[in-house]
């Protein structure tokens, strides 16, 4: 085995929803080089070893993202993936899989109608009234290109999609694909349609809201683009301009600086009284007991959830920089 | 002069219903001799949520818990991933874009205190691999852990995204990521492996996404038990609190019975360097746990 090459058995899903009720995975033998994608991969199993493995691809430049799949549970694009980089990185042990494993239709190809349908949901374009014989060009200066970050370098792969927890257990969640979307055109100064869209991702079980915070779609993408980023700037921008209405969790968020500027931490058992409203905290009261009994909130403190918070020291300097550097109201 | 010396960034949930994860913290630092000077001053880093609301705000609150630790002229170490994020990308915000330093430092002019960017950002996990080392822990366990199949819960914000931590995470990769399970085996215990150990425990959506919150911790836990695990541990409290506190109603969502001790990173460090029950603090637990101290003697 020269330093070049690398004799490895690569194992691959192999799925036909036509013929097959279950998934089976088999496995393909080869030296694979130094310079070789996982699409190379893809095509030798294909042409050296069986004709019907199936699988999506297109531009071979990272652009066109219709090769996307899952290499040992990580989102990679086939075209721009180095094999020998992975096998280095699982101990030569990969097995290739689609995107979405409940979504295969054959092999490495997946139904991706629910990523188009989540797309289109955000009306990902820009909704302007616009002059159908214009006397000049529409242009956009450097800051105003700018200010939609990197958002628009996406490719919908599909990536951060299918690598995102919340969308498994929640199919209303619009996902951070089609939110990096929102945020590219909410945030074109030529777009006329951003509170609409906002709204869109205001919606409980739908919206950002919804978003567990586990940042694998920043992870996932292979154009770089941190979708979560996003999500946090459509958070923001649903307080700059109005449309983030009083709910558990706005408050939630806006709590945080009660909290703080009272004690300087978090107050824990606060912030969940806050967020839900006196009545709603009723759900909450069995995990206050058993939280209680436990230790975790504490008694000998004072009267639980009424002044038992410790409070950080210079306290003051906090305060103050809660009024001078504040930028939102909810 | 200890050759290892930082200061401590609590984070809210040490100073309140984790009480234990800050005693067994000290008590592991005291063991390894190791000097650790609590930021008394150091405010909430806003947990993700604050910066939804006010990023800003976010930004500057969390330039001034790192002013405290560069008045020390020491690394600001963590030991929750979620202060370890926010803090990082603070940090890494700050450093990168002097326009907004400077707007930062404008607002913390008012109370006196100036970011220079002169202090690292670390989680306690990472400072005591990377810099006290394995081999050095290893000398120091007197109850080996050899009783224990132990699941490494590793939790997002340690891990991801990779490029927002600032500072060096022992070169953890987010897919295959070692931290824990090198430490679990240099306590002797054996580190159980598991397809979630990397995966979303669900805290930050416990209030208004209850549903999602409660099946991604079940998962997780589920997974752990169905590959062996006598008990999990995370270096994270808020995920702590998610498995401990949330692990009946979890169990209830996927229609499982789970049982399963869920122990701070520092927790099980002080169980194996022999720091008292007092110090490890298992009584604090909401799902039982007391009984890890004798059966690690055992």
């Amino acid at each position: 085995m020269s330093n070049n090459t690398r004799k490895v058995t690569i194992k691959a899903f192999r799925f036909n929803a036509e013929t097959d009720y279950l998934p089976s995975y088999k496995s393909y033998t080869m030296e694979v080089g130094k310079d070789e994608l996982i699409l190379d991969v893809m095509n030798r199993i294909k042409w050296e070893h069986d004709g019907s493995f199936s699988y999506r691809r297109s531009c071979r430049h990272g652009i066109c993202g219709a090769c996307a799949i899952k290499v040992n549970g990580k989102a990679t694009l086939a075209c721009k993936q180095n094999a020998m980089e992975l096998l280095d990185l699982f101990n030569n042990e990969i097995t290739l899989e689609p995107s979405s494993k409940k979504r295969a239709v054959k092999d490495m190809i997946i139904d991706k109608s629910d990523f188009w349908e989540k797309h289109a949901a955000v009306k990902p374009y820009v909704v302007a009234e616009i002059d159908p014989r214009p006397e000049s060009e529409s242009i956009q200066s450097i800051s105003q290109f700018d200010a939609m970050l990197d958002s628009d370098l996406c490719i919908q792969c599909g990536a951060c999609h299918y690598s995102c927890p919340a969308l498994e257990v929640n199919e209303d969640y619009l996902g951070p694909a089609a939110l990096n979307a929102a945020f590219r055109f909410t945030s074109d100064t030529r777009d006329e349609a951003g509170k609409e869209r906002l709204e869109i991702v205001f919606e409980t079980g739908a919206g950002v809201w919804d978003c567990v915070k586990c940042n694998e779609c920043a992870e996932a993408c292979p154009k770089e683009i941190n979708p979560i980023q996003k999500i946090g700037k459509l958070h923001n921008m649903q307080f700059e301009q109005g449309v983030a209405k009083s709910n558990i969790a706005t408050r939630h968020a806006e709590g945080f600086v009660r909290s703080i500027r009272k004690h300087g931490f978090l107050d824990e058992a606060d912030i969940v009284v806050y967020s839900e409203g006196y009545l709603g905290m009723y759900k909450h009261l069995k995990t206050a007991v058993k939280m209680m009994k436990a230790g975790k909130i504490h008694w000998q403190d004072g009267v639980p959830f009424i002044d038992n918070m410790p409070k950080i020291k210079n306290l003051n300097e906090v305060q103050k920089l809660i009024d001078i550097s504040m930028t939102n109201r909810l | 002069m200890s050759k290892f010396e930082y200061a401590l960034f609590t984070g809210c949930t040490a100073k309140q219903s984790t009480p234990e994860l800050l005693s067994s913290t000290l008590a592991v630092a005291d063991k390894l001799g190791i000097k650790i000077h609590v930021l008394e001053e150091a405010s909430c880093c806003g947990a993700s949520h604050l910066q939804d609301f006010d990023e800003f705000l976010a930004h500057v609150l969390n330039a001034r818990n790192i002013c405290y630790a560069e008045k020390l002229g020491l690394t600001m170490i963590t030991i929750c991933n979620t202060c370890q994020l926010n803090s990082a990308m603070t940090k890494h915000a700050l450093d990168t874009d002097p326009e907004l330093k400077a707007r930062v430092n404008e607002k913390l002019r008012e109370v006196g205190l100036k970011y220079e960017g002169t202090s690292e950002v670390k989680h306690f996990l990472y400072t005591l691999i990377d810099e006290y080392g394995l081999e050095n822990i290893k000398d120091k366990v007197t109850v080996p852990l050899s009783n224990f199949n132990i699941a490494p819960f590793y939790g997002c914000h340690n891990l991801r995204s990779t490029d927002k931590h600032h500072s060096k995470t022992y070169g953890e990769n987010a897919y295959v990521p070692t931290s824990l399970d090198d430490l679990i085996s240099a306590l002797e215990g054996h580190p159980v492996d598991y397809s979630h150990k990397n995966k979303c425990c669900g805290f930050h959506v416990e209030l208004q996404a209850t549903h999602t919150s409660e099946v991604l911790a079940a998962n997780a836990m589920v997974d752990a038990i169905d590959n062996n695990a006598d008990l999990m541990v995370t270096p994270c409290p808020l995920c702590h609190l998610k498995m401990d506190t949330y692990q009946d109603d979890a169990g209830k969502v996927v229609g499982r019975d789970i049982e399963l001790p869920v122990l701070h990173m520092p927790q099980m460090v002080a169980l194996a360097l022999g720091c008292t029950e007092k110090e490890i603090g298992l009584g604090f637990h909401v799902q039982k746990a007391k009984q890890l101290f004798s059966e690690a003697t055992a």
